[in-house]
């Protein structure tokens, strides 16, 4: 803990009109876990592109050294060049190469451009060795789950005799299980002397694995903290990103549960590719009114396929099973019947899936139910724009105008833009799922402040959350899915982090003794 | 000073293929002696061009949807050839294969759309073969010979002019008088837009702007109509066209199925998601096309006075360009009608003008060639700039 690998110097980025970094000083010692913490805009990112190359030497101010000597990146190849890989949110990964071909991918295993296959597949093995992943080789990208192209990710940084790791929200995406995993390969690579810098937002893997956090705040430098000296809780953590005490990460609730308003009953359904593949196995689930219904589970137990399977079959085939609303069975075979029987499901993707990023939030907003808004196939313009507006006050997206694109908005903002959408087409039943990933803290308070207002009003909940603190503080009750099926039910007042992990993995353990 | 910069930078998207085709027009017509502006001229500039405008309206949403049609100038010749077999030969009532011959256009883009749509196979390749399909299958119908001529009735689609209910001697009064009409419709439709974004709070231009804009666009609507006039008024395929630019901008602007269309090019699987029948709306899509497809192979018949088995080649290209050069992105969901319509006329002003200085059909393609990559170029750039 004495040498210093990295060193940047008093960086200041500016964009036309904002001043992205500050003069930011940032240090990371050699094999150790730097994490970077921040709320969304804070200028992590911003800050690790300048890192490595993707804002060029000269279009920043401010000295970067690596292993004491300067750095001048003109592109990210400079910058891996010296040791220092960086690793995005969106993996860049091509989907139809195989692992092989990716690992070697610019930096291919070959001899006067003719590659050297024996070479190549013998070195892509003890790279999947080290980093603990067990699949042949030659097995093509678009076959595997996210945890493990995320692990082809890093095996690729090895290939590249990484000497710093930069990791930007490695887990958003995975389950608690991946997570722990890739934690712990973290902490493997640092007992071998490779540093890693860690940006995130799950606070509890941060301080089980950090050596030391830099929080930055509105592109300054806050404060680095050194885990080792003082215990350092997540509150404290947070207190340093939104610069004052978040005593409740969960804003209070009285729960009113009404009536049973939702119901599946038996509910099968196939994967569109493979139908002898069951993703949904006689699942019976259902929602009260006033009521926030958790779905737990591990990613993969069949969670989104079950929700997208309800909303009017937008996924899966052969699907067969009963709905019933407020006791009267309901026709939800298409995703225009179940909008009109007041189902709602905000996607857990919401650039893929949730949004049309090149179009005004206006639009996105009227979007599922134009019919409102226009009559005999004719928009009326103006009460569009009163009726978005209420919804931009109603659910603060901050936001120059409605008019603005979509696409430039903060993660947080572009969620209530999604919410928005599916609250203007009035629904009683609501499916959010992940409706937080990847939002910064105070954005997910504000998101949890809607859900509890829209379960007063009487609407049904159903969320999917890969975050167990979060199931745990928002909802009433708590179903846990494993395999496609339904394996565990129980009130959230009598759940615990422990309990529920016992039923998403119990199996599991089973299979392993 | 700062407010007129601004203006200028967030309008420039909108504004800059039309500002090049103004600047192109003042070049042509300094460089032909003002024969490009010759009342005789404009009128064949519209004639000219009136199946590319009518053809790059149905382009434009299959483009905004994300996708290509390739086979339109074949489905054009194949429905000019069924027109001449119907009308010259079997001498059926010209009025009666009209609907007949749209009907077959609308059958033609559901076909297409029903292998795009349904099928899912890429319209690039399912619009390819069906421009070797109903290009063989035009020659079919001609059996490899021109068929001609139409009865006069036909022949007035694209060589009369509307009748002049003034008789005045070398001037086409009914003709101006329209155009009256429209200028004050014009403005009143812009006066009750900018009276509702006032309203609802929205910065609106000054005032200075918005009238100097409408004494500009009054201008060029009047200059338009007093050189129609002096010829012989205006042509009945710009009274086809011009209510079909008018309610296709509508379609695209005001219209649920518009938004739709947008929603659906720009972001399909989002679009699916928020209950849009993402699938019926791009079959139908490719209908639409199928049908202005064939007016326009019709009015490429009645202009020729035959149906001739290479009518209609190398349209798609002059139509898909059109569209590119207004502003239509390639990967779907931006593009305007106007601005395909500006590009439209931004190509026929090139063709024309070149054509009359003599230039060769070789370097014509060359020029539109590149003009084509400027226009697009254009638009990137001013794209990353704003983002």
């Amino acid at each position: 803990m004495s040498e210093v690998i990295l060193e940047m110097r008093n960086i200041t980025k500016t964009f036309p009109g904002v001043k992205a970094l500050d003069n930011v000083s940032f240090s990371v010692q050699r094999g150790e876990i730097h994490a970077l913490v921040g709320e969304n805009g804070a200028g992590k990112s911003t800050l690790m592109k300048v890192l490595s190359g993707v804002y060029p030497h000269g279009t920043y101010e401010g000295d970067i050294y690596f292993e004491g000597k300067e750095c001048r990146f003109q592109d990210i190849s400079q910058s891996e060049e010296v040791g220092l890989v960086i690793i995005h949110q969106e993996l860049a990964l091509i989907p139809y190469l195989s692992i092989t071909e990716n690992l070697f991918l610019g930096n291919e295993r070959a001899n006067k451009g003719i590659i050297n296959w024996n070479v190549s597949i013998s070195r892509a093995k003890e790279l999947l060795k080290k980093v603990g992943l067990h699949e042949p080789p030659n097995t093509l990208i678009t076959n595997m789950g996210v945890g493990k192209q995320q692990l082809v990710e890093i095996a690729k940084a090895l290939a590249k005799e990484v000497k710093l790791l930069i990791l930007d929200e490695p887990t958003a995406s995975l389950n608690e299980t991946d997570s722990e995993k890739l934690l712990e390969l973290l902490l493997q690579f640092k007992s071998q002397g490779i540093a890693s810098i860690l940006i995130s937002h799950k606070l509890s893997e941060v301080s089980k694995v950090a050596d030391s956090i830099t929080i930055l705040r509105d592109g300054a430098t806050i404060e680095t903290l050194d885990t080792h000296k003082d215990a350092i809780t997540e509150n404290r953590i947070i207190r340093g990103m939104v610069g004052r005490d978040l005593t409740h990460r969960f804003p209070p609730r009285e729960s009113q549960i009404g009536e049973v308003i939702f119901e599946v009953k038996d509910w099968n359904a196939y994967h569109p590719l493979h139908q002898d593949r069951k993703v949904s196995d006689n699942v019976n689930i259902h929602v009260r009114k006033g009521e926030v219904v958790g779905i737990a589970g591990l990613m993969g137990a069949g969670r989104t396929e079950l929700a997208m399977s309800i909303f009017g079959g937008a996924y899966g085939t052969h699907i067969n099973g009963k709905a019933y609303k407020q006791g009267k069975e309901i026709d939800i075979s298409t995703i225009n019947k179940a909008i009109a029987n007041g189902i709602a499901y905000a996607t857990e993707d919401r650039k893929a899936y949730g949004l049309i990023l090149i179009e005004q939030i206006k639009d996105n907003i009227t979007l599922a139910n134009l019919e409102a808004i226009s009559s005999s196939g004719v928009i009326n313009e103006p009460q569009e724009l009163t009726v978005t507006r209420e919804y931009r006050d109603k659910l603060n997206i901050k936001c120059s105008s409605i008019l603005q694109l979509a696409l430039n908005l903060s993660g947080g903002n572009q969620q209530k833009v999604v919410l928005s959408k599916w609250l203007f087409s009035n629904p009683d039943i609501l499916i959010l799922d992940e409706p937080t990933r990847g939002i910064d803290v105070g954005a997910k308070y504000e998101i949890y402040t809607i859900i509890n207002r829209l379960a007063s009003e009487g609407k049904g909940i159903i969320m999917i959350s890969s975050e167990l603190p979060e199931i745990l503080g928002v909802c009433d009750r708590i179903y846990v899915m494993r395999e496609g099926k339904i394996v565990g039910e129980m009130p959230a007042k009598d759940a615990s982090q422990e309990i529920v992990m016992k039923h998403i993995m119990f199996e599991q353990e089973a299979i392993e003794q | 000073m700062k407010t007129l910069s601004n203006l200028f930078k967030n309008n420039i998207r909108e504004y800059g293929m039309l500002i090049a085709l103004i600047v192109i027009m003042i070049f042509f017509y300094f460089m032909t002696n003002g024969i490009l502006m010759k009342p005789v001229n404009i009128t064949n500039l519209v004639l000219q061009n009136s199946y590319v405008i009518i053809m790059a309206l149905g382009m434009l949403l299959i483009i905004v949807s994300g996708w290509i049609d390739l086979s339109v100038g074949s489905v054009a010749a194949f429905v000019g050839s069924i027109a001449g077999v119907m009308i010259v030969k079997w001498d059926l009532n010209w009025v009666l294969v009209m609907g007949i011959c749209l009907t077959v256009g609308g059958l033609i883009g559901a076909w297409h759309g029903y292998w795009v749509a349904y099928l899912k196979i890429p319209a690039f390749i399912v619009t390819l073969a069906g421009m070797l399909i109903f290009r063989g299958l035009t020659l079919v119908m001609v059996r490899g010979e021109a068929i001609g001529p139409f009865p006069v009735g036909f022949q007035k689609i694209s060589a009369g002019f509307i009748p002049d209910f003034f008789h005045m001697e070398g001037f086409h009064l009914t003709t101006i008088i329209i155009g009256i009409i429209v200028c004050v419709l014009l403005i009143l439709s812009d006066l009750r837009t900018r009276g509702n974004q006032q309203k609802y709070g929205f910065e609106v231009t000054p005032l200075s702007f918005f009238i100097s804009k409408q004494v500009l666009l009054s201008a060029a609507v009047m200059g338009f109509c007093y050189l129609m006039a002096s010829y012989k008024g205006i042509p009945n395929l710009l009274v086809i066209m011009f209510p079909l630019v008018a309610s296709y901008s509508f379609l695209t602007n005001q219209t649920v199925i518009g938004r739709r269309i947008y929603a659906l090019g720009g972001n399909e699987k989002a679009a699916r998601l928020s209950g849009v029948n993402t699938q019926r709306l791009l079959f139908l899509t490719f209908v639409n096309m199928g049908v202005l497809a064939a007016l326009a192979g019709m009015v490429v018949a009645s202009r020729l006075n035959s149906s001739t088995p290479n009518a209609g080649e190398g349209f798609e290209l002059d139509v898909i360009a059109a569209c590119f050069i207004g502003g239509a992105s390639a990967s779907g969901g931006i593009g305007t009608v106007i601005g395909a319509v500006v590009g439209a006329f931004l190509v026929g002003v090139l063709n024309n003008g070149m054509s009359i200085l003599g230039v060769g059909i070789d370097w014509q393609k060359v020029v539109k060639g590149m003009v084509l990559l400027l226009a697009v170029l254009f638009d990137v750039y001013n794209k990353n700039k704003s983002s």
